[in-house]
């Protein structure tokens, strides 16, 4: 029997009203402005976009405070607002060899040409609470220092001109998209890098850390970790040729990893990539052991039964959107699914007592 | 200055400071507007390691808007961001670029937004230099 229940409109409306203003809180402490957010939240907001898949500094700190700080909720509002925005078309690849680097470090060379640049970073804090910001207070200015002019290259092309990094195959010009086209496996590269650039920052790290623990142990050196501002072209057709229709921060990790090599090629190191919207270091080194993880079967390594090795695994559960969706959902009411369960155990328990019954009295 | 420096500046300033300086050049242009404008993403790609097979980083907002100045010269803007204003701006800022208006507007809009986003960048990188690693190296008691 199928009953249709109906109701709640009020108290869902209640619910609302009053989420509206618990979102508020205490009305004599001053409200948030979304500037505040942007600017002194920044890291929220990049994780915001990163896994939101759009790049709008506005729009995230919005989600943020929509969600009352609950980050994959704010999340989820920026991939809704994301499907409503008509595609206007699609990048050149961004070259982050030309990127404006606010920081730039270097795991395996000392000395390497641009040097080492920490910019703001969290690294060699001591994480002690820092009580003087509980008070309100002006920040002293950064120190400044005369910049040299020129590009900062990228360490792996030194190893590149060497031949001691294994080289990355070219693709085709127009990538595979997964907002367009289901993700089926087995998955491309491209598809890969796509699904772990939007993946949950825990998953992805958890995932990373494990092949450093041991399960498929790739042993990665983060060759470079550069952040800072590219910009970002695209041919426009009405013009017919490429301008540049913004600039953005991005994240991005290379890793040098264990070479390989055969009878017939000597040995090579091999490598990792992340590439994340905003100052997300973690969520890129992540990615890059991860994507390196991933690699095996084009670098003709064993598969080795690890969690990280495995794409369906990783790709089908990085997504925090869809795993929170599914996950949620069962809080939501199931009271005829429920309502059939219970009449199947208790048809199940009386026919058993019978049975039993049936079994004493012989 | 051409045409893909001028609008790539655009898109890449603040909307506020394209506005700022767009009142008070004070022009009253006499156009029609070809294409009203229009908030979309635009899909930003990457390439594996930096320099392999192209792939899908995610999107960023873009607004675009194009107008015609009575002359019949054509505008476009491309803009980042959802600002309707900055790409109607930015579309006659184009436009007037190719007529004998340019000098007025290079000196009075693309001259102060190209000397401001200089300013911006040599202020971080100077901060980034300041961070820089100098190594040096301990002397060992050997000798």
């Amino acid at each position: 029997m199928y009953v249709a229940v109906k109701g709640g409109e009020r108290a869902i409306d209640n619910a609302h009203a009053w989420l509206a203003e618990e979102r508020r809180g205490d009305s004599s402490v001053p409200e948030l402005s979304l500037a505040q957010i942007k600017e002194q939240m920044a890291l929220a907001v990049n994780r915001v976009m990163a896994e939101g898949s759009l790049y709008d500094p506005d729009l995230a700190a919005l989600a943020i405070k929509q969600a009352r700080g609950d980050l994959i909720e704010a999340i989820f509002l920026i991939r809704a607002y994301r499907t409503t925005l008509p595609r206007l078309g699609g990048s050149e690849p961004i070259a982050t060899e030309d990127m404006a680097c606010d920081r730039r470090v270097s795991a395996t060379f000392k000395d390497a040409p641009g040097g080492q640049v920490l910019g703001p970073t969290f690294d060699y804090t001591h994480r002690l609470l820092d009580f003087k910001l509980a008070a309100e207070g002006a920040v002293a200015a950064a120190p400044v220092a005369p910049t040299h002019e020129g590009h900062t290259p990228h360490i792996m092309s030194f190893l590149d001109k060497e031949g001691l990094i294994q080289p990355e195959p070219p693709g085709p010009d127009v990538p595979d998209d997964l907002t367009r086209t289901p993700l089926e496996l087995p998955a491309s590269r491209a598809l890969r890098l796509q699904s772990l650039t939007r993946g949950d920052e825990g998953f992805v790290l958890g995932m990373a850390y494990s092949t450093q623990r041991g399960y498929a142990r790739n042993h990665a050196f983060v060759a470079e970790l550069r952040i800072g501002v590219v910009a970002v072209e695209m041919e426009i057709a009405e013009l017919g040729f490429a301008i540049e229709i913004g600039e953005i921060t991005v994240t991005e990790c290379e890793t040098v990893n264990q070479f390989q090599g055969s009878k017939t090629e000597p040995p090579q190191f091999t490598r990792g990539y992340g590439l994340v919207f905003g100052m997300t270091e973690r969520k890129a080194i992540s990615m890059a052991l991860v994507d390196r993880a991933l690699r095996w079967k084009e670098l003709g390594e064993d598969n080795l039964g690890a969690p990280a090795q495995d794409e369906e695994f990783v790709l089908y559960h990085c997504d925090n959107i869809q795993a929170t969706g599914f996950l949620e959902h069962i809080k939501l009411p199931h009271y005829v699914d429920f309502q059939s369960e219970l009449e199947l155990i208790r048809k199940l328990r009386r026919e058993a007592q019978g049975n039993m019954s049936q079994e004493a009295a012989q | 200055m051409a045409r893909k420096a001028w609008l790539s500046l655009l898109a890449k300033s603040p909307a506020a400071d394209v506005a700022h300086h767009w009142a008070a050049l004070g022009l009253v242009v006499e156009h029609h507007v070809l294409r009203s404008p229009e908030v979309g993403g635009v899909m930003v790609r990457g390439r594996a390691g930096a320099v392999g097979a192209a792939f899908n980083l995610g999107e960023m907002t873009v607004t675009r808007a194009s107008v015609k100045l009575s002359d019949g010269t054509i505008g476009h803007g491309y803009v980042q961001g959802r600002s309707k204003a900055h790409a109607l701006q930015s579309a006659l800022v184009d436009a007037l670029m190719q007529t004998d208006a340019s000098a007025a507007v290079e000196a009075g809009l693309l001259a102060p937004l190209r000397e401001a986003m200089r300013a911006r960048q040599s202020q971080r990188a100077a901060k980034a230099a300041a961070t820089k690693v100098d190594f040096f190296t301990m002397v060992r008691g050997e000798d």
